[in-house]
């Protein structure tokens, strides 16, 4: 078999003969590469490497295997390979002396690498089940086939598409966020990883069964609810939750019924002043022609275009400084052309603690530089868009409409002065007695998601986190034990904040203390794993969807979205995602 | 622009040769050299200096191409550059001019993340660069790259994105010191907010 070369210069690897005829023995394996003190051309070369070794059969003897070096010529410039005498053969796993020191190195990564493939096919593998494919899964999956060569990881996530809220939580603008899914689906294709997608922990599959069928279990559902303000109104028609709002225009199949009314206001008011309600925000104000080349959903696409929202007021209990969205969130919704900002000067008037807590953080400093550059920009224009940054105000009540029965007309506030909170530095908002009522169509809580519990698991309510240590999920009892195998990352873990990244280090935490635990000789009986959780989802007739079926989910929204020049036109619904695998 | 080359097998398998590959390299250079130390964490944080001596040093450590002592040498289009890894263990690879520091970590094997590729929509190619001379002499950061940088864990002084450090000549030398980031994320107890 051969590996053809994609650009030069390029390594070129031969697996010879060739690989799956029942004559390979011994299987010789030759490779070479040109310039190879280019570090593009080592690079290339191992990448190569690993591809033509992934694809070798299980059953292959390591004794039957055999390194060839071929020598090339010195020149950088693109030659004609030439053969010299053939090296010795080698065992696996031991350096070859080669020509450049490079050359070595790749022979004893090639080596190790063909000793621990055979050897994960004899020995019992550590049987790893991530809940959740989100950040938190695919950076914790990624981590524990890096940690542990022989562990088998098996992503489960109770949609038909992975990837959680890099596909449903980051704006449809933000195309640049979403590149990370290129390492995600890296991770997928590792032969020792498995998606299954529409299995759901609860209704599918238990979490006892999953306990069952592996050593390792890693809860990284996330959080797929809102917390409440719990004030009257609350449920009035024209409110909904800046998630709910968010699953909507990214095309969540649980959502695409959603009606959102946004032809019979000219104000929307989003609680809330975090990177999500810049999001939410943003969405509304944006043009929707500028919109139309992103891969938003398109329901959402055609209700913004109709969309009679002139103004939004983004909403906060306390003042500028402790404003809690990014820099660049800020600076990007602060540049939507033709759009007229209102900050109060007399909200950017700062208070001794709130100097301290800038001079404390950097981004908490950035921010506010950029709402005070904000505040004193020119007068309106008549007929622009509007965006409020509304202070010190808290919401106490909703309003309803006179004329639309159960809907919503307004927000009635409590104005909020600052308070120290204890010696922490940190401020607190109080209500100061004072009123205000500011009139709306249309509300969006973005106050904060909320994870949703686990029968039989131990969860911090208040919190809205599953009790842990560093990840060890901790029994609900006071005696510290934590329960054998069972693990949490992401938000599920230390509770709904944080960017992508945040889950990275999050992730390396949880693993630390699985690899810790597996040293201490926990973790060592023998478990059925994938076959059993295939077993059991056949047996109760679930159509689980595999990573080479979000594949095809992917192309066809690719082929979709690419008619209308967008990006992707997302299928909006369970039975349109499932309908493309079947076919 | 970063592209990762996609293959039948996951980026944890090219990470664990990585770790392989480094081991030889060590070996390789314990012939031939003193045994590697681990470098002392406190050469980490550098102290950024003040408007003048910063401008000062800018004009003393300035080169172009020419002054370069290597300029006749066949490797003049590249730069030595090492890497200190979490663990303070030290990789030196050539860059070549014009590389971004991110891809050049990727070519190397050099456990430095990418998640957006260097697209300026994430920190986590974050480095922090161990001199502050070889601090100076690089463009300021833009707008873009600090709002990023705030959200970098570990952040100092003389800390950059791995995808905005272009390899030029004067940079030859370069010392980076990758974040000890579990540390960090235990006792980080800012959370920014989600996209």
């Amino acid at each position: 078999m051969l590996v053809p070369p994609e650009t030069e210069p390029q390594p070129l690897v031969f697996l010879s003969p060739a690989v799956g005829s029942p004559s390979a023995s011994p299987l010789l394996v030759s490779f070479s590469f040109q310039s190879p003190s280019s570090p593009p051309g080592i690079a290339a070369f191992y990448k190569q490497l690993i591809r033509a070794v992934s694809q070798l059969p299980n059953t292959l003897d390591t004794s039957a295997i055999h390194l060839r070096l071929l020598d090339i010529c010195d020149s950088s410039d693109i030659c004609p390979l030439r053969r010299s005498e053939e090296k010795e053969p080698i065992f696996p796993g031991r350096i070859l002396s080669g020509r450049h020191s490079s050359t070595s190195h790749a022979m004893l990564a090639f080596g190790s690498m063909i000793g621990r493939k055979f050897s994960s096919a004899t020995s019992h593998p550590l049987r790893v089940c991530v809940v959740g494919s989100g950040p938190a899964g695919f950076y914790t999956a990624e981590k524990m086939l890096k940690a542990h060569e022989g562990a088998e990881v098996d992503i489960i996530d109770r949609l038909p598409t992975p990837f959680g809220l890099v596909r449903s939580g980051v704006a449809p603008d933000h195309p640049e966020t979403k590149i990370v899914i290129n390492q995600f689906s890296r991770v997928a294709h590792n032969q020792r990883c498995s998606f299954f997608g529409n299995v759901s922990l609860g209704s599918s599959v238990s979490l006892s069964d999953l306990r069952q069928f592996y050593h390792v279990v890693v809860l990284a559902y996330g959080a797929e609810s809102d917390r409440a303000l719990g004030i009257p109104g609350e449920e009035l028609k024209g409110i909904h939750s800046a998630r709910e709002f968010v699953w909507w225009y990214n095309g969540h199949p649980d959502l695409s019924n959603m009606t959102l009314d946004l032809k019979n206001t000219d104000t929307a008011i989003v609680l809330g002043q975090g990177n999500v309600a810049l999001d939410v925000a943003r969405i509304l104000l944006r043009s929707p022609a500028e919109l139309a080349t992103t891969d938003i959903a398109s329901h959402a696409l055609d209700a913004l275009r109709e969309s009679s929202i002139r103004k939004v007021y983004l909403v906060g209990r306390r003042g500028p400084v402790q404003a809690a969205c990014t820099a660049k969130e800020l600076r990007e919704i602060l540049a939507i052309k033709d759009l007229h900002i209102n900050i109060k000067e007399a909200d950017l008037v700062k208070n001794p603690a709130d100097e301290e807590e800038m001079k404390n953080s950097r981004i908490r400093k950035r921010v506010f530089e950029l709402l005070s550059k904000a505040s004193s920009k020119s007068g309106q224009t008549s007929g622009q868009q509007e965006l409020d940054f509304t202070f010190f105000r808290k919401p106490q009540k909703f309003l309803e409409s006179d004329d639309r029965k159960g809907h919503v007309a307004g927000v009635h506030f409590e104005k909020t002065t600052l308070k120290a909170s204890g010696d922490s530095g940190y401020q607190i908002a109080e209500g100061t007695g004072e009123y205000e009522d500011i009139k709306c169509g249309l509300v969006l809580k973005s106050i904060g998601y909320k994870s949703i519990p686990l029968d039989g698991l131990p969860f911090d309510h208040s919190k809205g986190v599953v009790l842990n240590s560093k990840g060890r999920v901790i029994r609900a009892c006071d005696d510290g034990e934590h329960e054998e195998g069972l693990y949490v990352c992401g938000w599920l873990k230390r509770g709904p904040t944080g960017i992508i990244a945040t889950n990275l280090y999050d992730a390396e935490e949880t693993v630390a203390s699985i690899s810790e635990d597996i040293s201490k000789g926990e973790l060592t009986s023998r478990k059925e794993g994938r076959e059993g959780l295939v077993e059991l989802l056949e047996s109760k007739k679930i159509k689980f969807v595999t990573f080479g079926d979000w594949e095809k989910i992917d192309c066809e929204e690719k082929r979709v979205g690419s008619l209308k020049g967008k990006p992707r036109e997302k299928l909006t619904t369970w039975e349109h995602l499932l309908q493309v695998i079947t076919k | 622009m970063y592209k990762p080359h996609i293959g039948s097998c996951g980026s944890s398998t090219i990470m664990f040769i990585s770790k392989f590959s480094r081991l030889g390299a060590q070996a390789f250079k314990g012939l031939s050299e003193a045994p590697l130390t681990t470098p002392s964490r406190r050469s980490f944080f550098p102290i950024v200096q003040n408007a003048y001596s910063d401008s000062l040093t800018r004009k003393l450590f300035s080169t172009t191409p020419t002054d370069n002592p290597q300029g006749e040498n066949k490797d003049n289009q590249k730069i030595s550059v090492t890497f200190f890894d979490k663990d303070g263990e030290e990789q030196e690879i050539k860059v070549p001019i014009g590389m971004s520091m991110l891809e050049a970590a990727h070519e190397n094997d050099i456990e430095l993340e990418g998640a957006c590729e260097g697209s300026l929509a994430c920190s986590t190619c974050h480095v922090i660069v161990m001199d502050v001379e070889q601090y100076n002499k690089l463009e300021d950061p833009t707008d873009e790259e600090n709002d990023m940088l705030d959200l970098a864990f570990g952040l100092t002084e003389t800390s950059r994105l791995g995808c905005q450090v272009i390899a030029k000549p004067e940079l030859d030398g370069l010392r980076l010191a990758l974040p000890a980031a579990t540390r960090n994320f235990a006792v980080d107890g800012y959370k920014p907010k989600p996209h």
